[in-house]
């Protein structure tokens, strides 16, 4: 098995156990490449990528391109800021212009949810899914549970709570996905109105404290509170929040295991984590960006494999 | 299917003595020598030459690592089947080394030309060497020969020349596959 079962990255639904382990495996050995004295490979000399991002993001982009670069790859940045989507272009006028310039990967970022799967069944190219709505961000849950893995040897059998506003997350809804194809037992945490409903068909179990819910696990994955998504009042104040979801060193040290802190970043310090909870030893927050550098090389690399030159 | 017996374990374990001396000559203490084994099959090839030297030739504190070529290919996305890397250990930096890379057998020189590009990444090595323990005569499509050869054989292009390795198989042996 050393080709993935799907045509494109369009979320953790589509990918199987075996899809996870390769990649896995193959940010392995990328991991070791971006930690040689000269970061690079000639692998994907030919490939030319277009970073398509309808939505800010810093962390992500850096990341991909990053990664692509690591690779060789050609690529061309797109933001939706400053281009002709302000004019009234559609999606696929703009990637199809894109296209005619011989693409052959398009990273896309998109505030819609489905914007990847749309893309994807119109474009003759393959599709990375960077974040689509509140829908899935593929490349952030491989790098999660490679990160668990490297952390704790496996993921399998592990207990992770996902705290926070669940509702808005596509960080949780990939980590979900990720995390039960692995074996591991998941728990969301967080207020009631940020816990989308029937969630829990999803083989996944709620937790109303979060003192309960950290006691129980092995890793916490904390998500920041998405004020730029919430157009009403999901709870009644940002300090009520913090009182009842932020984390402080207080009750970390007042748990008698030492669990593993993450999160998918940007972290609003004093809201969801103190700082000193951020930085601690316990945090492996810079680990994961690490990693989501190789884990986007391996994810880039296994799908330019696809694409036949012949 | 016909095989032949190209090399039976008695006559490997000269080579591999003959090749041992032969690097002794050049590299005399290795001090400033690094040994690099090439992934997959060169691995088994040059531990036991490591093996040999420091136990029977007494000579300390080689330094020897794996490169793995996987990314640097020039047949990507070419092949039917895709590629599966293996992993690099070279936690060491190859500037003004001398580097002898060390692979079972030179077919078109391909590998070589990979996996001179590779070691690029860990430096600037004062000289690169080849040695290799069958050496496909007539069949290369790069300008490159080695520096030590185990043996020379003439193979037509639809045979296969197999290495096997007491650690990966029964025993040392070295065929001539035939469709």
């Amino acid at each position: 098995m050393n080709n993935l079962s799907v045509d494109n990255l369009l979320g953790i639904k589509h990918l199987k156990k075996n899809d996870l382990e390769l990649i896995f495996k193959t940010a392995d050995h990328f991991k070791e490449v971006i930690n040689r004295p000269i970061k690079k490979v000639p692998s994907l000399r030919d490939i030319t990528i277009a970073n398509l991002f309808f939505e800010n993001s810093t962390r992500t982009k850096l990341s991909f391109e990053l990664a692509e670069k690591r690779l060789s790859a050609d690529i061309i940045n797109f933001s939706a800021a400053q281009s002709s989507v302000k004019k009234g272009e559609t999606l696929i006028d703009t990637a199809n212009n894109i296209l005619s310039m011989k693409v052959d990967i398009i990273v896309m970022r998109h505030p819609n949810e489905g914007a990847a799967y749309f893309l994807s069944k119109h474009v003759d190219a393959k599709i990375i899914n960077a974040g689509d709505g509140a829908h899935e961000h593929p490349t952030q849950a491989l790098l999660d549970s490679f990160s668990i893995r490297e952390k704790l040897g496996t993921v399998k059998g592990k207990k992770i709570v996902i705290i926070g506003d669940i509702l808005h997350s596509r960080v949780a809804l990939s980590n979900i996905y990720a995390l039960k194809l692995q074996g591991a037992e998941v728990k969301l945490c967080g207020p009631t109105t940020l816990i989308p409903k029937h969630i829990t068909q999803l083989g996944v179990g709620y937790e109303k404290s979060i003192r309960k819910a950290l006691e129980w696990c092995d890793v916490a994955n904390v998500l920041r509170v998405q004020h730029e998504r919430m157009d009403i009042k999901y709870f009644p104040s940002v300090r009520e929040y913090t009182q009842m979801y932020g984390i402080n060193k207080e009750l970390l040290d007042s748990i008698d295991k030492e669990i593993v802190i993450m999160h998918p970043g940007p972290i609003n310090r004093g809201v969801e984590l103190t700082s000193d909870v951020a930085d601690s030893k316990q945090s492996i927050i810079l680990h994961q960006v690490e990693n989501g550098v190789a884990i986007r090389m391996a994810v880039i690399y296994l799908l330019a494999q696809q694409i036949n030159r012949n | 299917m016909a095989k032949k017996n190209l090399l039976n374990e008695k006559e490997i374990k000269i080579i591999l003595h003959r090749l041992a001396c032969q690097l002794i000559e050049n590299h005399i203490d290795f001090s400033d020598t690094v040994l690099i084994g090439i992934q997959p099959r060169g691995i088994f090839l040059c531990n036991r030459l490591v093996k040999i030297l420091e136990e029977e030739y007494g000579i300390k504190n080689i330094t020897s690592g794996k490169l793995d070529i996987t990314f640097y290919r020039d047949d990507f996305r070419r092949r039917e089947e895709p590629l599966e890397a293996n992993r690099t250990v070279i936690d060491f930096l190859v500037d003004n080394k001398n580097v002898v890379f060390i692979d079972d057998v030179l077919y078109s020189g391909r590998s070589t030309r990979a996996a001179l590009t590779a070691i690029q990444a860990f430096g600037r090595p004062a000289n690169i060497e080849l040695l290799v323990l069958i050496d496909r005569r007539f069949s290369r499509h790069l300008p490159i020969q080695p520096t030590y050869k185990g043996r020379q054989v003439d193979v037509i292009n639809d045979e296969l020349v197999v290495v096997n390795w007491k650690e990966n198989n029964e025993k040392d042996a070295v065929f001539l596959v035939s469709n």
